[in-house]
Order: C-alpha cells, then structure tokens, then sequence
C-alpha cells in the first residue's frame, strides 16, 4: 500500500499562478488578433502582481514529499524574481513591434522562466533545484535567440544552449557524486549525512561539480565567457530580463546550497567561492575597461556584479546572506534599468550598442539621460544610490569576520569599484558632454511601457539608496533564517 | 554466478561508449550507443530492476536513437559525412582531459567511505518506479512537463516561418 503524498497546493500558489498566466497567454495568443497583444501583456503583469502579493504573504511551509519549502529565503527570492520578471515584461512590447518580433510567446517564456527562478528559490532536493534551473534557463536560450532573421541572435542562442546544457550535465555530475557519498539528494537530509560523517573525495568532488553548473549561470570567472557574446547578440530586451533573473536563480541557489545546507564543509567551499568572487571581480571590471559596445560593456559589468554578490556568499554570515539579497533586489532595478535606456534608442537599423551612440542624449531626452547617468552612478556603487547600499551592506559583512580572507574580498571589491566608476561614467560623460549626432543616425522611441519600466527602476534605485531600511528590513529575514542553524 | 552476465554487458558498454565517440559517420555513433543502451539495461536485469530494463529498452533504445537517427538522415542525408573538426588538436585534448576526469572519478569512488550496500527490496519494479514518480518525486516530475511544454515551444519559435524576420540586434 502506497501512502499519498501531501500535496499542499495552497503552498505553491504563486507559482501555479505565474504558470497559469503563462498558459492562458499562450493559448489567447493562437485568437488574439496581433494588434490586441497589449492584452497578453497586461494579463502577464497581472499575474506577476498577483503572484508577488501572494508570495509576499504567504505561511511557511513544507510540502511534496519535502521537495518544496516555503521559508524566508524562498519569500524574498520570490518576490526579487517576480519584480524582476514584471519589469522584464515591460522593457518588450514596443522592441518586439518595433522590429517586427511581437509574438505572444515571448511572454509565456518570461513567464516561465520566472517560475523556474521562483522554484530554484523553494527547492529542499538537488533534483527539484535541477529541474527548476533547467525551467529557468531553457526559455533565456530561446530569448536570446529570439530575433530569428539576425545572425548574430541566432549566435548568441546557440552558444548559451550548448554551453548551458554542458553546465547542466556538471551540475548534475556533481548531485550524483553527492548522492553517492550521502544516499541522499534532500538538502536537509544531506546536511545531517556531511555533519555525521568526515566528507570524502567525491562529495568534495561534487561540491565543485555543483559549483560549476551555478556559477556558469551567475556568470563567474571562469565561468564567464559566453556572457559578453550572448548579451552583445541577444535582442536588448530579452539581455534586460536574462541578465537579471539568471543571477537571482543562481544566487538563491548558492545560498540554499552552500551556507544554508552544506555548513559542514564550509572551510572548503568558503575559499573555493572566495577565490572565484575575487577572480570574478578583478576579470569583470578590467574587461568591462576595454569595451566599445554598452552592451558588452555591461556584460562585463554583470560578471563584476556577480563577483561582488559571491563575496557574500562565500562570507556565509547571515548579515551577509541578507546583503546578498538586498543586492539581488537592488540589482534587478539597476540592471534592468541601464539596459531599458538602450532599449529607448536605436541607430539606423539596428541597437543603438556603440557608446558613441549615447552622445549628447541629455540635450535631446533629458530624462532619458538622468535617468541612464542614475543606474550607471549606481552600478559603480556611489551613494546616494541604491548600489551603494547593495555595495556597502556586502563589504560590511565581510569585513566584519575579522578573517584574513573577509578582508581581502572587501578590500578587492572596494578598488575595483573605483576601476568600475571610469567605465561607467564615461558612458554617462559622454552623455552630457559627448557631440550630439547631428546626422540623426540614433533615433528615440518612447512607449508608456518602457518610460513606466524606467519610472520604476529609477525610483526604487533611488529610493532604496535614501531609505535603504525599506529594502533591507524585508530581506533581513534571509539572515535571520540563517542564524537559526 | 552474475559475473558471467554482468562481464560482457559491461564491456560490451564501454566498447559501445568508445563507438560512439570513435566511430566518423554519425549513424553509427547512433547504432554505438544503442549498444550502449541495451547493455545497460542488462546491468538493470542484473539489478532485479526488471521495470526500470524495459524503460530503458523502450525509452532510449527504442523512442531516443530512433530519434536521432532521424535527425541525422534529415541533416547528412545528402552529404552523408559527419562534421568538419575546426578546433585543431581538439582530440588529444579531450584525451588528456577525459583521462584527468576519470582518474578523479575512480579515485573518489574507491576512496569512497560508504561500503556498498544491495539495492533495496523491491528496487526497480513498477510499483517502485510509480511511488517514486508520484509520491516521492510528484512535483519535478509536474515541473519536468513544463520543461517539455517549453521544449515545444522554443522548437516551434525557432522554426516557424512567420511574418518577414526581424532586423533586431544589429
């Protein structure tokens, strides 16, 4: 006799919702006549905004044979991630139109792909982590090859699915090893396996292993080399939401896995991640000096960024853990942000991608311009922004371990921030100082969607740099989560 | 006594994992890893695994390689050649890699401090498979139709002829 599983499906709602508005979209798609699309997209943000009400409120829980919890971690990741996907759903429509790409499709795959992240942040199993980052990551192979006629797109798209698929096969490897070594894929039941027992050769083994398969999808040194490639070929919008949403599933799957399952083997891992975030931070910001393409540019900006998260990972403090999530939010805003200001513009022809493109902007848009010299200010990290606060809350945790190792993080993420504040603000000076193109060769498109997806990341850029305990005060539960262990 | 089972199913897999990738028309990569595959569910039988075998014969065996095999025909039926290698010395450095890898795999797995323990009772029936998919695994297994149902889309995104393509990017 088989005992039935307890389904709690209340537990799952925001996910089913965000999955059902995924599938309903898809099928109105097949009736709606194609100047209706605005309804797909309305019905999209809707069901972001449901789904991020109910995550934000929802009981904790455990649920599906303990695949699925619901606790702090999962909360604040759920509702970064859907934050991250409704302001992927804005930066598109008026892109999609206007280089003739608008399917209904695109939505479901941000849907999707939001759900995947939404999950990778719920999973208690490496199997439902797997399942759920290939849930992620599968429709971002597909967006980024979304401009079907452009060579470069259908570059990009290949390059991120065989790469990411060989990611995967190690992610995988390395649950395999740990199941070998523990007889067990459940994080809490492998945490008690590792604390009983001395870890052995393959379960270190398979520690690096799943390493490997996440930091290719944060984009870590060396793991790193497909991003400037796939974000320089990949349609601007589909670059807005990936860059985004890659890194807030892979970050809450680094701190699920590492600080908060695998303790017992902290000295380990602890300077493996070190030594990645370091190497991560230094590759990313001197590559991102040498750039002549903003979207390379920001490219190598996004590794940085991810170095700087890592440095929070490997210090595993819950103030750090918290941070982490702070940057995550703050990050979505920014990210997404420098990348919507590219997607108002476009040279003949094509994105407007050359920095030179960005000439004079603030004497034609000059809000446009306010608002790109903001999220550059505060991707570099200076205050009164909130990638300050991101930057500071990180640094402050490492710093105060007191360790050697915590030191030399903070003190390598505090220089290459200076080395990072010339490559943006020469793009923000060539903004306000740069020689406008009198050819007209870079035209501007505003749509409500877009200047709304502005509004928004602008505003809580700055929000959060003035009145940081807003932001910090929802994701400190992530550290206190921690500090119960 | 399974040794006399379990011998030439093992090497009959190692010598079909070397085909596979040894072998220069792609079809018969395809019939290698058929072997492969079929030698594997062997070992299952060996294992009592008698559902899990026949999974195995019928899923990869019979719906996968077939599956391939159609590709192949559809993308080198007029050449009938595989690939052209472009990264020079590329098989000697997946020699030395692939080496390095194994060594590090068979040295964790005999340095390996769990001894090796029988499959539990009833490892590999049906009813065993079914409780895993539907109580201990229910929900990757509902996530693994979303993966699919994305899988769809994404082929037909990328195939379909739809209106004139567009000029984004660059």
């Amino acid at each position: 006799m088989i005992t039935p599983p307890v389904v709690d499906l209340t537990l799952i709602l925001p996910e089913m919702i965000v999955l059902g508005v995924a599938l309903l979209v898809l099928m109105a798609d097949l009736w709606l006549a194609p100047e209706r699309r605005g309804y797909l997209v309305a019905a999209s943000l809707a069901g972001v905004l449901a789904a991020a009400w109910v995550a934000a409120g929802a009981a904790d829980g455990v649920s599906f044979a303990g695949m699925y919890v619901r606790d702090a971690l999962t909360r604040v990741g759920q509702v970064v991630a859907l934050a991250a996907t409704g302001l992927g759903v804005l930066v598109a429509p008026e892109y999609l139109r206007r280089y003739n790409l608008d399917r209904g499709e695109y939505y479901v795959l941000v849907l999707t792909a939001g759900a995947g992240a939404m999950l990778m942040a719920a999973s208690r199993d490496l199997l439902m982590l797997f399942l759920a980052l290939e849930t992620l990551s599968i429709p971002l192979y597909v967006l980024a090859a979304w401009a079907r006629g452009n060579a470069r797109s259908q570059e990009a798209g290949m390059k991120y699915f065989l790469l990411g698929a060989f990611a995967s096969a190690f992610f995988l490897y390395g649950i395999a090893l740990l199941y070998g070594e523990t007889g067990t894929t459940r994080l809490p039941d492998l945490t008690s396996a590792l604390a009983q027992q001395p870890a052995g050769i393959s379960a270190a083994a398979g520690v690096g292993l799943l390493t490997i398969g996440l930091g290719f999808k944060a984009a870590l040194v060396p793991f790193h080399a497909w991003a400037p490639d796939v974000y320089e070929g990949a349609p601007l919008p589909a670059v807005a939401f990936m860059s985004v949403i890659a890194k807030i599933g892979a970050f809450v799957a680094l701190l699920r896995v590492f600080p908060l399952a695998l303790g017992a083997l902290a000295d380990q891992w602890t300077l493996v991640l070190g030594v990645l975030a370091a190497l991560t931070m230094i590759v990313g910001n001197l590559a991102a000096l040498a750039q002549s393409s903003y979207k390379r540019m920001l490219a190598y900006s996004s590794i940085a960024h991810a170095g700087y998260l890592l440095v929070g990972v490997a210090t595993a403090t819950p103030p750090a853990a918290s941070a982490v999530m702070t940057y995550l939010a703050i990050y979505a805003a920014m990210g997404t942000g420098a990348f919507a200001v590219a997607v108002a513009l476009e040279r003949s022809g094509g994105e407007a991608d050359r920095i030179e493109d960005y000439a004079g902007l603030a004497g034609r848009a000059p809000l446009l311009a306010a608002a790109g010299a903001l999220f550059l200010i505060s991707l570099a990290g200076l205050p009164p922004t909130g990638g300050f606060v991101a930057k500071l809350g990180i640094f402050a945790a490492a710093v105060e371990t007191g360790s050697v190792g915590g030191l030399a993080l903070a003190l390598i993420g505090v220089l290459t921030s200076v080395i990072s504040v010339y490559y943006y603000m020469r793009v923000a000076y060539v903004m306000y100082a740069g020689e406008p193109d009198q050819s007209g060769g870079v035209r501007l498109h505003a749509s409500p969607l877009l200047n709304l997806a502005l509004l928004i990341t602008a505003a809580a850029v700055v929000y959060a740099g003035v009145l940081p305990g807003a932001v910090t005060s929802f994701t400190q539960q992530v550290g206190a989560l921690l500090s119960r262990l | 006594m399974e040794w006399v089972i379990f011998v030439p199913a093992a090497v009959l897999a190692i010598a079909g994992g070397v085909g596979v990738i040894a072998a220069r028309q792609p079809v018969h990569s395809a019939i290698a890893l058929l072997v492969v595959l079929a030698s594997l569910a062997v070992t299952y039988l060996l294992l009592a695994a008698q559902f899990i075998a026949v999974l195995q014969v019928i899923i990869y065996a019979g719906a996968i390689v077939v599956l391939f095999l159609f590709v192949i025909m559809l993308l080198h039926a007029r050449s009938g050649e595989g690939p052209v290698e472009k990264l020079p010395r590329q098989r000697v450095a997946a020699v030395v890699f692939a080496s390095l890898f194994l060594a590090a795999l068979l040295a964790g797995s005999v340095a390996a401090t769990r001894p090796l323990a029988p499959a539990p009772e009833g490892f590999g029936t049906a009813q065993h498979v079914g409780e895993a998919l539907f109580v201990t695994y229910l929900l990757p297994f509902e996530l693994a139709s979303v993966i699919l149902m994305v899988g769809i889309i994404a082929a037909v995104v990328v195939v379909k002829r739809g209106p004139p393509a567009g000029r984004g990017g660059r």
